[in-house]
């Protein structure tokens, strides 16, 4: 940590926003506090995590160097939470609403992750942008010279109004109803530390969306999401509520097709005090609002709130903002202009130009789209990036979902020249929301519940697709690709063409990564339908499945058909076929490269149990009978995608009961074999005893089948059957992961 | 001025061709094998990112790196914990943990051949803003601390020092052997 943090309390003395100073000393006070022992680690942890510092991968200290699992010495004896050390470095999350930023602020970002941080900004699938490997103690004095420059990161994390989130062309987009930044400016600042939001039992997310037809703010992703829509010359936002991913994804459902514009605060505060009160508080696995929503049912949802509405005390702030809104409008830096061409032709010029270059409503200026691979961006680039905002543009930047930079009113007679400056700092790199522009989550880099690493694999294939730039076919290109390292999410992999999560399987005696590949998922109509997984795959063969799976569409589609059109047509049974061969794993002995994750050199591992020395173990009746339940669930797939509802709900149960026995069969548990004598013996070999829970998530996975078990004789709709498939896949996955737990143990004893 | 945080940059020899990403098994063997007396926690790779940091090995002191920065490939030393002694014990620890660094790294079989730093050459950085501002201060406090270092090391006359005029950068200097 930094001696000079004290310096910067005092230079920056009285130059802050006073609620931002007041914050920041009361979070200095408490980490002293801490130190001291004070406070209790539960306490103190969501107390940081609400300021946005969050915990890193390996900070309980242990960490396997791919030969053992071995203690890190860090110096302090302190903690920062249940079983996170004082030293570990954490990660920083910068809230950034909207996404809105200018050059000020990214010299800012610039000088804290060279000096707090590695070098590199990462902009996430939130438009947010975190630092990694940051010392808590530096945190107070980060904060401050952010909050210099109108930065908060508060309720960053925690259980908190997350970053809110909006379309990265709102105001200069072709099809938007109108520019919603003021909206969500408002919505931002208006929900920041309301006393309403303050008590919730899970984050909360929204975002705003100009248009229905993109997939810009990813509205259908959200608890709520604001479309915006003129009804009668009137401004408005059709309203959905109880969106999300994680793992247990749902689509947010319409609550209103029309909320007027002075509605949508007071409208947002009532969801929030509803949400506050009946969300669930103890189990975090059901405390997002989509939980409230399934449990009470939408109508008794809108029912419920409307009566909260009633009885809010009116607040100014509701309108205030309105009476701005209409002349709310960015400034060009320079006249508008068309682009000019004069000379040879660029080749490289015109392949950046059409996939990084819109053109905005405003003749004669474009959206410049900067490509930053895997959302990273260097504290030079950032400086440069700083300079060119302020020569070609009033400082009009945003960050988007896909993790770039996108710089808005550029005269187009700029063109030219700011791709040179561009690509002077190495930021004018093509293929801005093609197929190269892969999304990814962190993963294993620095996740504590990363399965696989998502950024490796996210870099081997933009790597190679890269390579093969423009060699690609222009269906190809325009296609979207999301990893995620584990079931979460985060790289929002429900919602590309090609999604992967991480999961882990055993081969061979070994622990092997692997990718789950989800198909069906839509990035278009702001996040229009999610995709299900239908088969896990050796990570090292991902790069061969994309390529399989692309080969084939193309091949294969018809006229101008889309990726989900086609996987739609053609089914996922055919789609699997396609991929089935590559689930082979070869013995450790003559490939251990599959045992190896990308961007690794240490033999892969789950947690930092070592899997010992069983090469050469022939596959158990257990590894079969698992892959036995994917079959099943994947069947379970098939059935629903055919409209056979209630076959789909029973095949899904079916396999989850398959995994549970074939846990009871591997462990000689004695049970009576009927469904209740089945789930009675897990429950006591499994669940009571903690074997089946994932460290992070407990036994959430099991609950999934205590439930399907009660409800088998229910009657199930598409989108339950839809919801059962994704439990089932996750008991599924924790079946694999326990076995693999418990063999290691087994070994290791 | 009681300067903290020295980040030393000892650059590659321009024949030097080395695959980036062969410091990723080489960073994971030093934890395992304990190579460097910092605490070593994990290694990340940028190798994605046009010149940037590289391959890191990050650790509670300090974070090394095989880094691209500003074009210019290099084995970084940045120091993130604070150290007794003089300033200039500081920044005698940095440089020292860099070339043992760099020699550790010539040495590894992934880089065999591909991989040598100039050692007449040194970039020395204070990674702190706050205690050394990219200013003329600065530069009239660390000036004697640099020559005394360098003085000792090389002989008084026998180098050149460059220094960075950008305010927006973190104080740099460049140090050259004649």
């Amino acid at each position: 940590m930094k001696t000079s943090n004290a310096l910067w309390k005092a230079s920056l003395q009285g130059r802050l926003p006073q609620p931002l100073a007041a914050e920041i000393d009361k979070f200095e006070s408490e980490i002293l506090l801490k130190q001291q022992g004070k406070m209790e680690d539960k306490v103190f942890a969501e107390t940081r995590l609400r300021r946005g510092s969050y915990g890193q991968r390996y900070d309980n200290g242990q960490r396997h160097d791919g030969k053992e699992s071995r203690q890190i010495s860090f110096p302090s004896v302190h903690t920062k939470g249940p079983g996170t050390l004082w030293d570990a470095p954490g990660m920083q999350r910068i809230k950034i609403p909207y996404g809105g930023l200018n050059a000020a602020q990214l010299e800012t970002l610039a000088e804290l992750s060279e000096e707090y941080s590695d070098g590199i900004a990462h902009v996430t699938t939130r438009q947010d942008i975190q630092l990694h490997f940051v010392h808590i103690e530096d945190t107070p004095a980060l904060m401050r010279r952010l909050a210099a420059v109108g930065i908060t990161t508060r309720e960053a994390c925690g259980n908190t109004v997350r970053n809110v989130t909006g379309c990265p062309i709102a105001g200069v987009c072709r099809t938007e109803a109108f520019d919603v930044t003021p909206y969500a400016h408002a919505m931002t600042y208006f929900l920041l530390g309301h006393p309403d939001t303050q008590n919730f039992g899970r984050k909360f997310k929204v975002s705003f969306s100009g248009c229905a037809e993109e997939a810009c703010a990813l509205a259908h992703i959200h608890d709520i999401g604001a479309v915006a829509v003129v009804r009668e010359g009137k401004r408005g936002f059709a309203f959905y509520v109880g969106g999300g991913l994680g793992t247990v994804p749902q689509q947010a459902k319409l609550m209103s097709d029309f909320v007027p514009e002075e509605e949508l605060l007071p409208l947002a505060q009532a969801i929030g005090r509803v949400f506050a009160r009946l969300g669930e508080k103890k189990n975090r696995n059901t405390a997002r609002l989509k939980f409230v929503i399934q449990k009470i049912g939408l109508d008794e949802f809108k029912r419920v709130v409307a009566e909260e509405r009633r009885t809010l005390t009116p607040d100014p702030r509701w309108t205030d903002y309105l009476k701005d809104v209409a002349a709310y409008r960015e400034e060009p830096g320079k006249p508008a202009g068309l682009l000019q061409i004069s000379g040879p032709a660029d080749g490289e010029f015109d392949r950046w130009r059409q996939t990084n270059v819109y053109r905005q409503k405003q003749s004669g200026y474009a959206t410049v789209t900067v490509t930053l691979p895997l959302g990273d961006i260097t504290a030079d680039q950032l400086r440069a990036l700083a300079v060119i905002a302020r020569r070609y543009t009033k400082e009009t930047l945003r960050s988007t979902v896909e993790q770039n930079l996108v710089l808005r009113w550029v005269s187009e007679r700029d063109l030219p020249a700011l791709y040179a400056e561009l690509k002077a700092a190495e930021l004018a790199l093509p293929g801005a929301g093609t197929i190269v522009d892969v999304v990814a989550c962190p993963g294993t880099d620095t996740c504590k519940l990363g399965i696989s690493a998502s950024r490796g694999l996210a870099a081997e294939l933009r790597s190679r697709l890269m390579a093969k730039g423009y060699e690609l076919e222009e269906a190809i290109r325009g296609l979207h690709i999301k990893i995620s390292g584990c079931f979460n999410s985060c790289g929002q992999h429900h919602v590309a063409d090609l999604g992967f999560y991480g999961v882990s399987r055993n081969k061979n005696g070994y622990t092997v990564p692997h990718f789950q590949l989800v198909l069906g998922g839509k990035w278009e109509e702001n996040a229009g339908a999610y995709g299900l997984a239908i088969g896990a795959v050796p990570s090292k063969r991902i790069p061969e499945t994309v390529d399989r799976i692309t080969s084939r569409y193309l091949a294969e589609r018809q006229a101008a058909e889309s990726f989900h059109a086609y996987a739609k047509r053609i089914g996922k049974a055919a789609l699997k076929a396609m991929i089935d061969d590559l689930a082979f794993v070869p013995p450790h002995d003559s490939d251990a490269g599959y045992y190896v994750d990308w961007s690794d050199a240490r033999e892969y591992t789950i947690g930092d149990i070592g899997i010992g020395e069983c090469a050469g173990e022939v596959v158990t009746p257990i590894e079969f009978q698992l892959t036995a339940c994917e079959r099943e669930a994947f069947e379970a797939q098939l059935a629903l995608e055919d409209g056979q509802v209630a076959q789909a709900a029973h095949l899904a149960y079916e396999s989850m009961r398959n995994a549970a026995l074939a846990l009871l069969g591997w462990r000689l548990t004695p049970h009576d074999g009927t469904p209740d004598g089945i789930v009675a013996a897990f429950k006591t070999a499994f669940y009571d005893t903690e074997y089946f829970f994932d460290p992070f998530t407990g036994g959430k996975f099991a609950q999934y089948y205590f439930a399907a078990h009660e409800q088998r004789h229910q009657t199930y709709d598409a989108e339950q059957a839809h919801r059962l498939i994704e439990e089932t896949q996750l008991f599924i996955e924790a079946s694999h992961a326990c076995y693999g737990r418990l063999s290691a143990q087994k070994v290791a004893a | 001025m009681d300067i903290q945080h020295f980040r030393v940059k000892l650059f590659a020899t321009p024949g030097s061709r080395p695959h980036l990403g062969s410091a990723i098994p080489v960073f994971h063997r030093w934890i395992q094998e304990s190579r460097v007396p910092e605490t070593t926690i994990d290694v990340s790779n940028y190798d994605h990112v046009p010149s940037g940091p590289g391959i890191i090995l990050v650790c509670h002191e300090a974070i090394y790196g095989l880094d691209e920065g500003k074009g210019r490939l290099g084995l970084v030393y940045n120091r993130r914990t604070a150290l007794e002694g003089t300033v200039e014990d500081r920044l005698r620890q940095a440089l020292g943990a860099a070339e043992a660094a760099a020699a550790l790294l010539e040495q590894e079989p992934e880089f065999a051949g591909q991989l040598r730093f100039d050692r007449n050459s040194w970039e020395v950085v204070v990674n702190d803003r706050a205690l050394a501002p990219n200013t003329d201060a600065t530069w009239t406090a660390l000036a004697p601390v640099i020559q005394k270092v360098f003085d000792s090391r090389i002989g008084a006359g026998g180098y050149s020092v460059e220094r960075s005029r950008d305010p927006r950068d973190l104080f740099t200097a460049t140090i050259s052997a004649a």
